[in-house]
């Protein structure tokens, strides 16, 4: 099968388009997948989900696909709050519920980076009712990269230091007790 | 406030002051998605944990903000529509959403929807480039709304939200741009590419698929993970300084090169504006577009700025129809929208 959008390379991803629950099926090779899948992935409520973008580039979207192996029936992924299925949340591109994060994490790490560039881990506002630990905690954090960097420096007074403001910080957390 | 002040008024009270870069940057927006933990995510909730859900968000926020609470299911397909073409409520909580339910202020600065594709979707809007300011608004309003829910959150993850493009900030920031200057050199396209390499998107905000009517542009952020809602803003506005830098010299250019014929493009389509009987969405569009231009320039005083804004909303599908008190064929529109504008800028020209 040839790509529909550049009609040059052979098509090997493979989409379902659903317009006014009318569904249509798109076939793309690699590099004109990820342009539009750009261009699709991103706006708030694209006619491509990025479920049926993701399913096609996991190859998990199997109505249609082209991929001739068939795979063992392996267990079930699924969350036991909403009953989601790994295979649901990649065919709708929508966790069920907050739990959904947990149950799939090994398999999301992969998703994000792809999804944003990279990055996995949250460096933003927090919730007032957690806040004040989590804070600590990213400072201690930040506080044991420069203590690694001064005793590879031999700086072991400033070293000394850091760990002082360090053992600090971690009774406060302790303290403030926090849910995490 | 009623709901008929929310659907009969083409333009949010809000847009009536112009804002810090008001001649290139018609609005900013930010948008903050948030959900409850204690609930599923809106496709799979059950009609009593909805209502349950709508009452306690509006109840923490309803202490600190005046807000009036609109669910969809009483409102008319129509009424829908023209809070959609105000920007006020997405298209998804309009048609499909179960439940959905919108807060809005006053002057339609602060539209929190509930049950959109997440819980909350928090919304501020201010004129001009003034994405901070907006973005405090939000952090105020998501403040006031967690006083009284437990959010989900996790300490890597950040908000967690259905869709995994908006999890960790839930943070999206954006302006809308009017760039006739890029699109007359057509500099934009050069443009593009650089912007999305940073990991925002431009697009046009009316129209369908590429088509951006009326040169109105919206650039917002990508990612939503790994990055500080700050730290977003500030790159946001420090793309955004450049294309106005951009299109200034655009505008420069042309009115130094080709002085002349861009006064004999913005003066036909005022004079289109002015004179048509019947007019489609995409010449008006671009019509106001030009003599939103000639505006800026000084080619025409007599007219204010918030013209395009203003009718460009006012002349969609969903207003014409709200004004008429029913529906219009096509042609009908076309015919009460050359009518409309051409009422609107003869009051301009009378004040
Ligand atoms: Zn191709
Ligand atoms: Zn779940």
């Amino acid at each position: 099968m040839i790509c529909q959008s550049c009609k040059e390379r052979p098509a090997s991803l493979h989409f379902t388009k659903a317009i006014n629950g009318e569904k249509t099926e798109l076939h793309l090779c690699e590099k004109c997948a990820q342009e539009k899948g750009e261009q699709y992935m991103f706006s708030e409520h694209p006619d491509f989900s990025i479920g049926n973008l993701l399913g096609g580039l996991f190859n998990l979207n199997t109505p249609f696909s082209s991929q001739p192996a068939q795979y063992p029936q392996q267990k079930v992924l699924k969350c036991d709050s909403c009953q989601t299925t790994f295979q649901q949340f990649v065919n709708r591109g929508k966790f069920g519920c907050a739990h959904c994060y947990e149950a799939f994490q090994d398999q999301l790490t992969p998703i994000l980076k792809r999804l944003q560039n990279g990055n996995t881990v949250h460096t933003g506002k927090i919730p007032a009712r957690i806040g004040g630990t989590l804070y600590l905690k990213r400072e201690i954090a930040e506080l044991r990269g420069r203590l690694q960097q001064a005793i590879a420096d031999e700086e072991f007074e400033l070293a000394a230091d850091i760990r002082d403001q360090i053992r600090s910080l971690e009774k406060k957390v302790l303290s403030e007790g926090g849910e995490s | 406030m009623s709901l008929e002040k929310f659907i009969n008024q083409a333009v949010s009270s809000w847009m009536n002051n112009e804002g810090p870069q008001a001649d290139i940057v018609l609005s900013s927006r930010v948008r903050l998605a948030r959900n409850l933990e204690d609930y599923h995510f809106p496709s799979l909730l059950k009609a009593d944990q909805a209502e349950e859900m709508i009452a306690r968000i509006s109840e923490g926020v309803q202490e600190k903000y005046l807000l009036e609470l609109l669910k969809m299911e009483d409102l008319s397909s129509l009424q829908k529509r023209v809070l959609v073409e105000k920007h006020l409520i997405s298209p998804y909580l309009a048609d499909t959403s179960a439940y959905g339910a919108v807060l809005l202020s006053e002057s339609e600065d602060i539209s929190i929807m509930v049950n959109e594709e997440d819980h909350i979707r928090i919304q501020c809007l201010s004129p001009g480039l003034q994405l901070k300011e907006t973005l405090k608004k939000a952090n105020d309003l998501d403040d006031a709304i967690e006083a009284k829910v437990k959010y989900a959150f996790d300490e890597q993850r950040g908000y967690l939200t259905s869709c995994p493009t908006n999890v960790g900030t839930g943070l999206r920031a954006s302006v809308m741009i009017h760039l006739p200057g890029l699109i007359l050199t057509q500099q934009l396209n050069r443009i593009v590419p650089a912007i999305s390499q940073l990991g925002f998107v431009v697009r046009g905000i009316y129209g369908e698929g590429s088509e951006a009517l009326g040169n109105i542009f919206q650039i917002s952020n990508q990612l939503t993970l790994g990055k500080s809602e700050a730290d977003i803003v500030e790159d946001l506005i420090s793309i955004v300084h450049q294309i106005i830098a951009h299109e200034q010299s655009a505008r420069e250019a042309l009115a130094n090169t080709s002085s002349i014929r861009l006064e004999d493009k913005v003066f036909r389509s005022y004079g289109v504006l002015t004179n048509s009987r019947i007019i489609e969405t995409k010449e008006a569009a671009q019509c106001l577009s030009d003599v939103r231009l000639g505006i800026d320039i000084g080619y025409i005083d007599n007219v204010s700025r918030s013209i395009l804004n203003e009718l460009m909303i006012l002349t969609q599908p969903g207003f014409l129809q709200q004004y008429a008190g029913g529906p219009l064929r096509p042609e009908e529109r076309d015919i009460r929208r050359a009518a409309l504008i051409r009422e609107r800028l003869q009051l301009e020209e009378n004040c």
